[in-house]
């Protein structure tokens, strides 16, 4: 018989074992709930809460969730011994948790809080801990509260293993022991992307998402401010499952009705901006494909996935589509056209958006997406928060009349619903690319590119060549398919990389529980709202039309790129420092920057660097060149090095600085015009 | 001068092995001063450099190497591993005569060269003398030793630890070759399974058997580890074998590699013990130059290697999944098991680990059979078991008994009894995870079974013997306070059980326990022995629940009479002033950090109690014996 098969005795009941791996799973499917903190079927086993504690014959007291099963096991789930383990894990655990469940965020809502209840703890007689460590709120999306870990290792093992960083890790030994970034410093001082991810599985309030729902209140009942909404596709997905209305598009249109109630001006879909932005990558790619360059083209519209590589992937940052995110291209388009259509001033538009997704807050803040000191998209609220505040309007959501989002960027095609699945941005570019003379190809031609698993691949034939993609859900994945692409293992032309499990459904904002079940019925109703539109095809889509029409002239277009490009920068090593790196010949000054890291100011960088301002100034256009003293161009080697715009010159020492600056430099000045500021 | 070169097979052994024992048998006369950690501490080197600088005085030619025929007026001067005898150290043993020397000082340099070396008379003030005042002269008349049965320290004390010839003089490596050039794999193991070893790191768990399962599982990669990270507090079995006879560990893992189809195996030694590393790291140099480890063994297809892996201070390293967690880099806490390590262990691959003294027993077992392993111990755990014998006895060090001999043997026999004429209270075995026994064990033999059935365990091997003036409550938070600051931290029972045990401990020993705190104390022992992730947390409550059981009357004293009984925990003292035998000196009041002292000159004095601390310095200061607690 198969390790898998048979039966067990569960409290004198047979069980069938039915191939699940652990005793944990068999015990739960036969309708007994045993409690875990610690559990979670997509991490590894780890053991350490002990809650899962039962008897077994024959082998005494083990955790359940670490024992495999096997054929003939008898057990029992609750004896004096285990009952007594239980209880004194929760007591033990309550005794060094700081606060009070009424101000928690996660109250009502809390794993301990629940087993506390459901174990009947009346007393905790062990002394509170008197000392209170600062809850750390430092950076856009995420909340850390270490009053409240109870060390069950869940954010620890879902960042390293499903995001393949680490950002967490315990520190300490035995009482002292504590779950913390590298050196004690904060979230945003180390490699976090903001995914969220271990917010999502924190069974206590130690990781929660930073609120933006007061924000939001404060500008709603600013009587001079209009407020606008953009609603991610995944969102729905999400409160038609919270609220359990039948359909996404249905659940949507509730949530409408709620945002007007509370006070919204104006409702907008991003699916309209993933269709713009579906337009927008698709002819870059094509554009790439024609010309063979920069190729595997990689999406960009998840700001976990571009601090990610930002981090860890500099090089590939080229490869990087230009496209800002659905988000961002809308926050850009709203800014700069609604103040007009609805005759406010720039300052009186709060633009905010609705997503699954914590890290697009720190999107939101980047300092590229802030014109002339306006933010394009002024806040983000979670689905998260936005349930709360629809409570906190009192609205029952399931009861309101539905209702329509505004127009014109109300307006959207299946293609841009589906960016909220694992796939779906390849599949929307993907139908945009094939779609002929013939019309577009049937939805299920792009099967292969759906799913919750990790890593997809299919091939698509576009004109006369056969184009290969990969499709990538977890930042683990993307790491090891990235290093496959970089050792040359495998090739692909373009590749979707989204941080989050199964996507933007599984998004670190979503509501809990984020588990595979959930995240799969999200995937269907996404898919569902797609197949009932009519287009499907985002190029089709009457109002992106208009949008181009009117202002943008054509797809990547110059002003396309100005409104709704960027550009990307090395996040590598050194937190806070930057060294830009631009392609675009702009208005502005030709950067030249100079590496003073350590090898190359050994070899005389920092000598280097005088040299050429001085001969920048002799020669009269110092206003016209930038100098920058900047660490690690990463190019060792050849150093020292000199960067000139985007490209690195190395091996300019001091005594070849002026040959440099005549041959490289100023020719580079002269042929970018720029008025002098004298 | 006998020099090794690679030995390329088992008949080259022998014929080393014959060489070395001839020129041994020389009958050149050979200094042995124990260099073992316990004597170094206590000045051995001091005395070795005392004997170095005398001989070299007397113009008698010193050798450090094995002497020959022809060197009859030299002296081989050299450390040995600890003899055991903690107790009367320095040792300093004179052979060919095989003189017993105890609390040598450097001193006495002059009197040994002159007597025992040049004119072969013991020195008498030197020679053990028991507590009748009789005299013995050479080790095995001693009593301390006269119960004791050496297999795996038979050769600590008399081979040099740092010469590999030595040992393969004593039969070292023969039952290596034996095992690679005359049995198969399976027939090892089945010679270790009969011989019915166990685990001697505490575990207890059949040696063969760990092994047969281990070699069972299909792959192509498998590690031996040796758990070399004794913890326990007062432990010195493993380090003393590591230190006096490193090859026979080497020898003992390698036969193991053999046995399973390993060709790689680790020393995890804790980073606390600098000579037992330095000896390894020799050992193996020399067995690798010897080709007695690395590639192709004495000539035949099987290779094994050993590494060296340093602890850093964690005592929860000794729990095999942590410590191969801390190989691998990581941080060390355990895992849960299933998978044992036998299936997925290091890297995730089958290995075996064991300990320091399971393997050092191997190579004799391949030797001599497992019929004569047998002949020692009890039948259901045979063979020998090495103690470290400490606390209130007379004679403390190092013993090896057979299984099974009785508790009372060991104090009162070996042990010379309760020092000081104290009353015999109880005996703390297997350190902070153990158990205690009381007068009503006595008779019980020490052996796994017996143990375990009476709520105590055999442990690593930690014997600590408590008179009437030990508190059992303060042993237990003592070893509960080791517990908890060594805890990894990983599940919940035992991170915060043990902290709250050792504040209630705490509590209790300083008067301010109450009824409640008892049966809490119990509760949560019983859920942390239950719950625990691993063997560290499950058997951190062993001493409080084993002084609960047996010494409850303690607990309430300390609780409801406010009185320690056996008058060791502070906070129940007081100090007074006899006012009968004080004549005013005023001595103590001049002591006294905090002016708790009054009285006038020539006129008794007065402690207040209110102010007094208990430090203990009026009463070290008096010279009336007037101070009382």
């Amino acid at each position: 018989m198969n390790k898998n098969e048979g039966f067990v005795i569960v409290d004198g009941v047979k069980t069938p074992i039915d191939g699940k791996k652990n005793l944990l799973e068999v015990i739960r499917a036969s309708g007994v709930d045993l409690p875990t903190f610690c559990y979670n079927s997509e991490l590894s086993v780890y053991g350490a809460c002990r809650m899962c504690v039962v008897e077994i014959e024959g082998r005494g007291i083990q955790g359940a969730c670490s024992t495999p099963p096997e054929d003939g096991m008898v057990i029992h789930t609750n004896t004096p011994s285990t009952l007594r383990v239980r209880r004194m894990a929760l007591e033990l655990l309550l005794a060094n948790h700081h606060g009070d469940c009424q101000t928690c965020d996660k109250n009502m809502r809390c794993k301990l809080q629940d087993l506390a209840r459901r174990f009947g703890i009346k007393n905790v007689r062990f002394q509170q801990p008197k000392q209170h460590v600062p809850i750390e709120d430092s950076n856009p999306s995420i909340v850390r509260d270490p009053n409240k870990c109870i060390l069950c290792g869940d954010c620890v093992r879902m960042c390293k293993e499903i995001q393949g960083i680490g950002v967490l890790d315990f520190a300490g030994r035995g009482s002292d022991a504590r779950v913390t970034p590298a050196f004690g410093k904060e979230l945003r001082q180390v490699e976090c992307i903001y995914c969220g991810q271990c917010a999502s599985v924190c069974p206590t309030g130690a990781l929660t998402i930073k609120s933006s729902i007061d924000v939001v209140w404060n500008a709603i009942h600013d009587p001079k401010k209009v407020v606008v909404a953009q609603v991610a596709p995944a969102v729905r997905s999400a409160v038609a499952l919270e609220y359990g209305i039948q359909g996404g598009e249905q659940a949507l249109g509730k949530v409408v009705a709620a945002l007007r109630r509370i006070g919204f001006d104006k409702v907008y879909d991003t699916s309209f901006a993933a269709d713009l932005t579906t337009v927008e990558e698709a002819t870059e790619f094509l554009t790439r494909l024609e010309r063979g360059e920069k190729l595997p083209q990689f999406t960009s519209c998840c700001p976990a996935w571009v601090k990610f590589a930002e981090q860890f992937y500099p090089n590939y940052l080229s490869n990087l589509s230009s496209c800002k995110s659905p988000q961002q291209m809308f926050g850009s388009l709203a800014k700069k056209f609604l103040p007009e259509r609805l005759g406010i001033s720039r300052e009186d538009l709060f633009v905010v958006s609705i997503m699954p997704c914590t890290a697009k807050k720190f999107e939101a803040q980047r300092p590229e997406f802030t014109v002339e000191g306006i933010p394009d998209v002024d806040a983000v609220l979670t689905t998260q928060e936005l349930i709360m505040m629809i409570d906190q309007a009192g609205l029952k959501v399931a009861e309101l009349p539905t209702d329509s989002m505004d127009l014109p960027f109300g307006f959207k095609t299946g293609a841009g619903i589906i960016f909220g699945a694992s796939g779906g941005v390849a599949e929307a570019v993907l139908r945009m690319a094939t779609a002929g003379d013939n019309g577009s190809k049937q939805l299920t031609e792009f099967q292969e590119v759906r799913g919750l698993q990790g890593i997809k691949e299919a091939s698509v034939t576009i004109g006369d060549r056969e184009v290969k993609l990969a499709v990538v859900n977890g930042l683990a994945n993307a790491r090891q398919l990235l290093e496959k692409l970089r050792s040359g293992e495998v090739y692909y032309d373009i590749v979707e990389i989204m941080a989050c499990r199964g996507g933007c459904i599984g998004g670190g904002g979503q509501p809990i529980p984020n588990d595979m079940e959930t995240r799969e019925k999200r995937k269907e109703i996404i898919y569902d709202c797609d197949a009932i539109q009519s287009i499907h095809n985002a190029a089709e889509n009457p109002y992106v039309k208009e949008t181009y029409a009117k202002i943008l002239q054509k797809p990547n277009s110059s002003i396309a790129h100005k409104l709704l490009h960027t550009d990307y920068r090395s996040r590598r090593r050194i937190a806070g420092e930057t060294v830009r790196l631009t392609d675009a010949k702009s208005d502005v000054k030709t950067p030249v920057s100079v590496c003073i890291g350590t090898n190359c100011y050994l070899r005389g960088s920092y000598d280097t660097l005088k040299k050429l301002t001085e001969l920048a100034r002799d020669a009269g256009v110092a206003d016209k060149l930038e100098f920058k003293a900047t660490f690690c161009l990463e190019n060792c080697r050849k150093s020292p090095n000199v960067q000139v715009g985007s490209t690195i010159f190395g091996g300019i020492t001091p005594d070849k600085a002026e040959e440099f600056f005549n041959e490289t430099i100023r020719p580079i000045v002269e042929s970018n015009p720029v008025e002098s500021k004298e | 001068m006998i020099d090794i070169r690679t030995i390329s097979s088992p008949t080259e052994l022998e014929d080393i092995k014959k060489q070395v024992q001839a020129a041994l048998k020389s009958g050149c006369t050979r200094i042995l001063v124990c260099g073992g950690t316990g004597c170094m501490a206590n000045g051995a080197a001091d005395v070795f450099a005392a004997l170095h600088a005398e001989l070299e005085k007397r113009n008698i030619p010193i050798r450090i190497d094995i002497l020959e025929e022809s060197e009859k007026d030299a002296v081989r001067l050299g450390y040995s591993g600890c003899p055991g005898f903690c107790q009367v150290g320095p040792i300093v043993r004179v052979f060919p005569a095989d003189f017993f020397l105890t609390r040598v000082k450097p001193e006495d340099a002059p009197e040994i060269v002159e007597e025992t070396i040049l004119n072969g008379r013991p020195v008498e003030r030197l020679l053990f003398k028991d507590a009748s005042g009789k005299v013995y002269t050479t080790r095995d008349e001693i009593p301390f030793y006269a119960d004791q049965v050496n297999v795996v320290l038979a050769e600590c004390g008399i081979i040099e630890p740092g010469d590999i010839r030595e040992y393969i003089a004593y039969d070292g490596y023969r039952a290596l070759a034996e095992a690679v050039f005359g049995l198969s794999p399976e027939a090892v193991i089945t010679e270790v399974t009969e011989s019915g070893l166990r685990g001697r790191g505490g575990g207890g768990f059949p040696t063969g058997r760990k092994w047969a399962l281990t070699q069972k599982v299909q792959s192509s990669k498998k590690y031996i580890i040796c758990n070399a990270d004794e913890g326990d507090p007062g432990a010195f079995m493993d380090e003393s074998i590591m230190e006096g006879n490193p090859h026979a560990l080497l020898e003992g893992m390698t036969i193991a590699g053999y046995a399973i189809g390993a060709d790689e195996g680790y020393i995890y030694v804790r980073a606390e013990y600098p000579l037992a590393i330095q000896r390894l790291r020799a050992a193996i140099s020399q067995a690798r130059a010897a080709g007695l480890l690395g590639q192709r063994i004495l000539g035949s297809a099987f290779s094994f290697d050993i590494h060296i892996k340093e602890g850093a201070g964690a005592f929860v390293c000794g729990e095999e999944t942590a410590l191969i967690s801390s190989i691998e880099g990581q941080r060390g806490m355990p895992r849960p098991k299933p998978p044992f390590p036998a299936q997925e262990g290091l890297w995730g691959k089958p290995t075996v680990v064991n300990n320091v003294e399971t393997f050092a027993n191997v190579p004799k077992i391949i030797l001599n059979g497992a019929d004569w392993f047998r002949r020692f111990g009890v039948d259901k755990s045979p063979g020998t078991k090495v103690f470290a014998l400490t606390g209130a006895v007379n004679n403390t060090g190092l013993i090896e008994v057979p299984m099974g001999t009785t508790l009372g043997d060991v104090v009162f026999k070996i042990g010379g009894g309760i020092r000081g004429g104290k009353k015999f209270k109880a005996v703390q075995i297997g350190g902070p995870s153990g158990g205690c026994l009381t007068t009503e064990h006595l008779d019980l033999p020490l052996d796994y079974d017996s143990l375990k059935a009476a709520g105590a365990m055999v442990g690593s091997g930690g014997l600590v013997v408590m008179d009437e003036s030990n508190c059992m409550v303060e042993i237990a938070r003592f070893f509960m306070q080791f517990t908890q600051k060594e805890s990894c931290g990983k599940c919940v029972l035992c991170r915060e059980g043990t902290k709250r045990m050792l504040e209630i401990l705490e509590k209790i020993t300083t008067g301010q326990g109450t009824l409640e705190d008892i049966n809490l104390l119990e509760e949560l022992a019983l859920a942390v022995r239950d719950g625990s992730l691993c063997g560290l947390g499950k058997t951190a409550p062993n001493p409080v629940l084993s002084t609960l059981r047996y010494f409850r009357d303690e607990y309430l004293a300390h609780v409801v009479d406010h009185v320690c009984p056996a008058g060791a925990c502070q906070a129940f003292q007081t100090y007074r002033i006899n006012p009968d035998k004080c004549i005013g000196c005023g001595l103590c009041l001049r002591k006294c950090p905090v002016n708790a002292i009054t009285g006038e000159k020539k006129k008794p004095h007065v402690i207040d109690a209110s102010v007094c601390i208990k430090c203990g310095a009026c009463r070290e200061a008096c010279r009336f014996d007037a101070v009382e607690v």
